[in-house]
């Protein structure tokens, strides 16, 4: 081996191996070339001539090309390129191929497979196993797409689409706008409008709208994925042996399909407590949304932006709501900026009671909604105490449904403690004709967006030729609380963590949006702040802003982002006046001076 | 009403509390608390007082901020003879304010100048500029009001049990003005906090480096100084030719300061004015129509201009296309009756409307200031002041920014921007140059356009339509979904250089929160994105602006561009 490229250690070694088995596996033909080589050229023409589609990978023009070859050497024995295989086969460089061509051999061997049912089966009818499925299927693959809702302990149930489209950011974001419409109504006085004072609102007219939207969608998907000509399937799947799958109807019916690939796609549902009363009497995301009653004076259990979300949506439309909370709010967020959305919805409010845990629910008086009595106890003490609601939400965090999918019986690895699954950066699992994209994936942001962008990325790579991964860097988030909370790149504290207190700049400033002046709301409620690394030309490492309409705020900052950000870069930039977003080109104040982020004027 | 002038900074008690102490000379009964705008008669019954919530003084913790004011004689401004400064800023806007308190903090002795000549219509305003009194601040307001109407309609949708109610515009008038005259008082206290000394005067040059300042009595005082910036604006320009146009028209220097409603309006012009005028009058309720003598918003898109006006007709503007005014009169029940032209046909129509709003172009406020007198050079055509990449215009110590430069966008945020870089190049701090490039902004119609960088028929002109790729979509904003709200003219377009890595340049946006939306972008744009960075962006779900994160169908390929799915 040549001195001039680095030796890989034996982690990346084995890591390119299975790469590149990955990508002669997936593929029907695939040639390791170099673009200015004359022999590499003379194979393509062959093909092209056969029209046959090749996957090109040219090693002069990749970064990690000499360790491609030197790891292909291991695996073929021949150090050169072209290096050629079909259906898997190694056929050899240039001339074995010609060789090849003119004994018939080749032909032969470029005849599909035909032993499997499909090309690819993905498990899991949600965004990221959708968006795979379809441009797998866009690409002239044969391919199938299991799906069946297991009905919550509640017994509720939903369609094709998954966490996103039934019980997540659509109908989530729906009812945060139907919230702040009433925040709207109590504005709109103040503007002008001859509103009546008290306006109530009816849960159930709600609902059924919402409700009415998902089903569409739910529909759209499905003729989607017919116009497309992916066999969809109403089935739970489950692993019986290598390349073959067990579906389960509604009914029991079991069928058996085979598959060259396997796309694990089946995400998260909520996870209970598992203490007295839990699944009996509450409920959680999967019911909410959909709760055909509304849910009165609700305990919400949990500091995840679900729970927070929900919480200020209910409270925005005229429920009483509390918040127990066992330890940190928003976990893995920014943390001061996880404590102003905490005293945001207070000011709404929100009750929170801070280190909580319940450990008992039971159930006082049933109707629609009942009556519970909930105990709970300090988490730094023995304090007990009890509480009347006529709703328990549980949102404590959400677990892989890793578990039942016959995982073991292929020997795919998941992560004992969290139930998901550990994939290299081409989303490949320890088995290498299965990959796994979105929610049950380990160590990824847990983003409708990631999953369609890894789903339809990983379907280009594994049959399009393409070689192009899902960058998961920088990945923005909003959380929809009542005020929303956007954000991109690193928490402080992480930051801190990784680049040390002393290299980081962080500027911030509270805000008052125009629209709230008229409107008399607070004026030092909403907030802005941005991290950046000192030794690195002031690069922007993290964005963060508290106010409404974050979500649509943050989105061109994370572009941004993608393009390096500097404080320069924000400094120079002319605002769009007047606007939320246009604080970002005037940060002048840094946390280190110690000055009053207060806001002064226009 | 509290005009500049009036009352002097000295003459301010801050009201104090949060701590639970009050501070009060002289005291006030408590009851007064959270009374903006309102007066207050004083407990020696001899004064009143008026509360203005002015958002932060800094002291009040979560209190409602308020400060009062106290009239009281106007202190004599004016010491005999005449004074120097460092830098004297005519014209008390967004850039003069920026470019005299960033000189000042620099530890320059400067003075501003401002003066407002009242309106035909009588209305006149305080400190801050065109922006802040009858221009960007209460336009958007208004334009809220006016949404906040739309999300009337849908709460209904959303389950909220309310029928669309009346709008009352004498309520809202009443508040966005007190908002603007919490900002006047803002920046007069933010130019005593930084010593910037400030005169209500009028001004005109003398020589070129001394001004004449006359008060509202009449006074007169000479100001000298070593740099002088003017910073004057513009003014909305009256289409004189037009027989009574003058008399009974309006603009937008009264539209925000009327008391009450305009009733059934005709607004006359194609700018972004015009039709944000248009656009929230209609949204309040009222009958409004546009007339537009050629193409509307001529200097954007043309495919976005289209877009935006076949929105507001859908949404309830009457447009007359093609149409130019030829008198007003007024009817002897006081309305106002317009006749007007059809261009293509000459066949003459009439009206009746109860207000008439010009907003056929603006003026530059150069014509009283004796530009002559110092030497400084304007455009014959525009009357805009000629300057160059430094701001300087044709003498070298004298400058021009905002919008009576010529050639610079009408903005408020370049303005600022410009006046800021100009002090500290005047002050030596940096020789850093205004980048006109690049310049983001949004059009406040009822369906916001934000856009930043070139236009589609610009990029064409400027690189060839071969080398240009513009990729688009139409969408529909996941809110619009449960109302039923039609979407068919929300879409969103980047022009992009064809070639890898295909350079982003402009971005055109037309839907709810344009303005929110686009500021990022613009960033990126100013950071070099391509279209590959663009689309590796994780998109924030479900959000309006991760349509554009999500661009892939190009104009090129003829495909459908229209959203389906999620």
């Amino acid at each position: 081996m040549s001195a001039a490229y680095p030796r890989l250690s034996s982690a990346a070694r084995e890591e390119l191996r299975r790469r590149l088995l990955g990508l002669i596996e997936g593929h029907r033909v695939v040639i390791f070339s170099k673009s200015y080589c004359p022999h590499s050229a003379r194979v393509k023409e062959l093909f092209s001539s056969l029209g046959v589609d090749c996957n090109i990978l040219e090693l002069d023009q990749v970064d990690d090309g000499a360790s491609v070859q030197e790891v292909l050497s291991e695996i073929t024995n021949q150090r050169t390129v072209p290096s050629i295989f079909v259906n898997k086969v190694h056929v050899g460089g240039c001339d074995r191929t010609f060789q090849a061509h003119q004994s018939g051999v080749l032909q032969k061997l470029l005849q599909e497979d035909p032993a499997c049912d499909y090309d690819l089966i993905v498990i899991g009818g949600g965004s990221g196993g959708l968006s795979c499925a379809q441009e797998a299927a866009a690409l002239g693959r044969r391919v199938m797409v299991l799906d069946l809702v297991v009905p919550s302990p509640q017994g509720t149930s939903w369609g094709l689409g998954g966490t996103c489209v039934n019980v997540g950011c659509i109908p989530k974001k729906l009812m945060h706008q139907a919230a702040l419409l009433g925040q709207a109504l109590t504005d709109s006085r103040k503007f002008g409008w001859e509103c009546s004072q008290q306006v109530k609102h009816n849960w159930e007219t709600m609902t059924e709208a919402i409700q009415k939207h998902v089903g569409s969608l739910n529909r759209s998907y499905q003729r989607a994925l017919r116009e497309k000509a992916v066999a969809y399937v109403n089935s739970y799947g489950e692993f019986v042996e290598h390349h073959k799958i067990k579906a389960t109807d509604g009914n029991g019916q079991e069928t058996y399909y085979t598959a060259a690939k396997f796309v694990i796609a089946t995400g998260e549902r909520p996870r209970y407590l598992g203490i007295q009363g839990d699944k009996e009497y509450c409920i959680t995301s999967d019911d909410l949304f959909s709760l055909p009653y509304c849910p009165g004076a609700t305990l919400v259990v949990g500091a995840s932006p679900v729970a927070l979300e929900c919480a200020g949506f209910l409270a925005g439309l005229g429920l009483e709501v509390t918040v127990m909370v066992s330890s940190q709010l928003l976990q893995g967020f920014d943390q001061e900026m996880a404590e102003k959305v905490a005293s945001s919805m207070q000011q709404l409010g929100v009750r929170f009671l801070r280190k909580f845990v319940p450990v008992e629910v039971q159930q006082l008086e049933k109707g629609s909604p009942g009556k519970l009595k909930v105990v709970a106890k300090s988490t730094e003490g023995t304090e007990m105490i009890e509480g009347l609601y006529n709703t328990v939400l549980l949102a404590i965090g959400r677990d892989s449904c890793t578990k039942k999918i016959g995982l073991e019986k292929i020997g795919v690895k998941v992560n004992e403690k969290t139930g998901k699954i550990p994939v290299n950066d081409v989303e490949q699992s320890s088995v290498p004709y299965v990959y796994a994209v979105g929610d049950v994936v380990e160590g990824q942001p847990e983003l409708m967006p990631i999953a369609v962008q890894a789903g339809r990325l990983l379907a280009r790579r594994l049959f399009g030729g393409c070689l192009e991964k899902c960058d998961y860097i920088n990945a923005p988030t909003v959380v929809f609380t009542p005020l929303e909370y956007g954000c991109c790149g690193y928490a402080e504290e992480k930051a801190v963590e990784v680049y040390r207190k002393e290299n980081l700049e962080v500027y911030h400033t509270l805000f008052w949006p125009l629209e709230w002046t008229v409107a008399c709301r607070d004026s030092n409620t909403c907030y802005a702040k941005i991290i950046c690394s000192k030794f690195d030309n002031d690069r922007v490492i993290g964005f963060h802003v508290l106010g409404p309409k974050a979500g649509e705020i943050t989105q061109g900052f994370a572009a941004a982002m993608k393009c390096g950000l500097t404080k320069q870069l924000l400094d120079d930039t002319i605002g769009i006046h007047p606007t939320c977003a246009q604080v970002f080109t005037t940060l002048e104040i840094t946390k280190s001076s110690g000055l009053d982020a207060t806001q002064k004027g226009c | 009403m509290w005009g500049g002038g009036d009352y002097t900074p000295a003459s301010l008690t801050c009201l104090v509390s949060g701590s639970g102490q009050t501070t009060c000379t002289p005291s006030l009964p408590p009851a007064c608390w959270g009374m903006c705008g309102h007066p207050i008669p004083s407990q020696d019954g001899t004064s009143s007082w008026t509360l203005y919530h002015i958002g932060n003084c800094g002291l009040l913790g979560s209190h409602p901020r308020l400060l009062l004011v106290l009239p009281s004689q106007r202190l004599p401004l004016t010491p005999a003879g005449r004074q120097c400064y460092d830098l004297l800023v005519i014209g008390g806007g967004s850039g003069g304010l920026a470019c005299a308190k960033e000189a000042a903090q620099l530890g320059k002795k400067v003075a501003v100048v401002d003066y407002v000549e009242p309106s035909p219509r009588g209305t006149r305003w305080g400190l801050g500029g065109t922006c802040v009194n009858v221009g960007c601040i209460p336009k958007k307001l208004m334009h809220q009001a006016a949404l906040l109407g739309g999300m009337i309609h849908d709460a209904s949708h959303y389950g909220w049990k309310v029928a669309q109610p009346l709008h009352d515009w004498g309520k809202m008038a009443e508040a966005v003005q007190n908002h603007v005259k919490s900002l006047n008082w803002g920046h007069r206290v933010q130019l005593q906090d930084r010593k910037v000394k400030y005169f209500n005067f009028k001004a005109s040059f003398v020589n070129p480096h001394m001004v004449c300042g006359v008060s509202k009595g009449g006074e007169e005082t000479l100001l000298s100084a070593d740099h002088i910036v003017i910073a004057t604006g513009g003014r909305p320009r009256y289409p004189t030719h037009i027989e009574g146009a003058l008399e009974y028209g309006i603009t937008s220097d009264d539209i925000f300061w009327l008391k009450e409603s305009p009733g059934k309006t005709l607004v006359v012009g194609a700018s972004y004015v015009a039709l944000e005028c248009a656009g929230f009058l209609t949204g309040l309720g009222l009958d409004t129509t546009v007339m537009i003598r050629s193409v509307p918003l001529r200097a954007f898109d043309q495919q976005m201009a289209s877009l935006v006006t076949e929105h507001m007709a859908v949404h309830g503007t009457r447009i007359l296309r093609g149409c130019t005014p030829l008198r007003v009169e007024r009817l002897s029940d006081g309305r106002l009756q317009v006749t007007w032209v059809d261009l293509a046909s000459d066949k003459k129509d009439t009206g009746t409307f109860d207000t008439v709003l010009w907003a056929v172009g603006r003026v530059p406020e150069t014509r009283g200031l004796n530009l002559e007198k110092a030497g400084v050079r304007t455009n014959p055509n525009t009357q805009k002041i000629l300057v160059d990449a430094q701001e300087a215009t044709s003498v070298p110590h004298i400058y021009a920014i905002g919008d009576v430069a010529e050639g610079r966008p009408e903005l408020t945020p370049t303005a600022i921007m410009a006046g800021r870089l100009l002090a500290q190049r005047l002050c030596s701090r940096s020789s850093d140059l205004m980048d006109y490039d690049n310049v983001p902004t949004t059009v406040f119609t009822p369906l916001e356009y934000g856009c930043v960088g070139l236009s589609e028929e610009e990029a064409v002109a400027r690189h060839g339509e071969e080398r240009v790729e513009v990729y688009h979509a139409y969408y529909k904003p996941l809110e619009f979904v449960v109302p039923e709200r039609d979407a068919s003219q929300c879409y969103i377009k980047m022009v992009c250089l064809r070639e890898p890595p295909q350079l982003v340049l402009g971005l055109h946006f037309l839907g709810p929160n344009a303005g929110e939306v686009t500021q990022g972008f613009a960033l990126g744009i100013k950071c070099g994105a391509s279209y590959q960075h663009v689309m590796r962006t994780v998109g924030i779900h479900p959000t309006c602006a991760e349509e554009v994160a999500k661009l892939r169908i190009s104009k090129r390929s003829g495909l459908d561009p229209t959203v389906t799915g999620c």
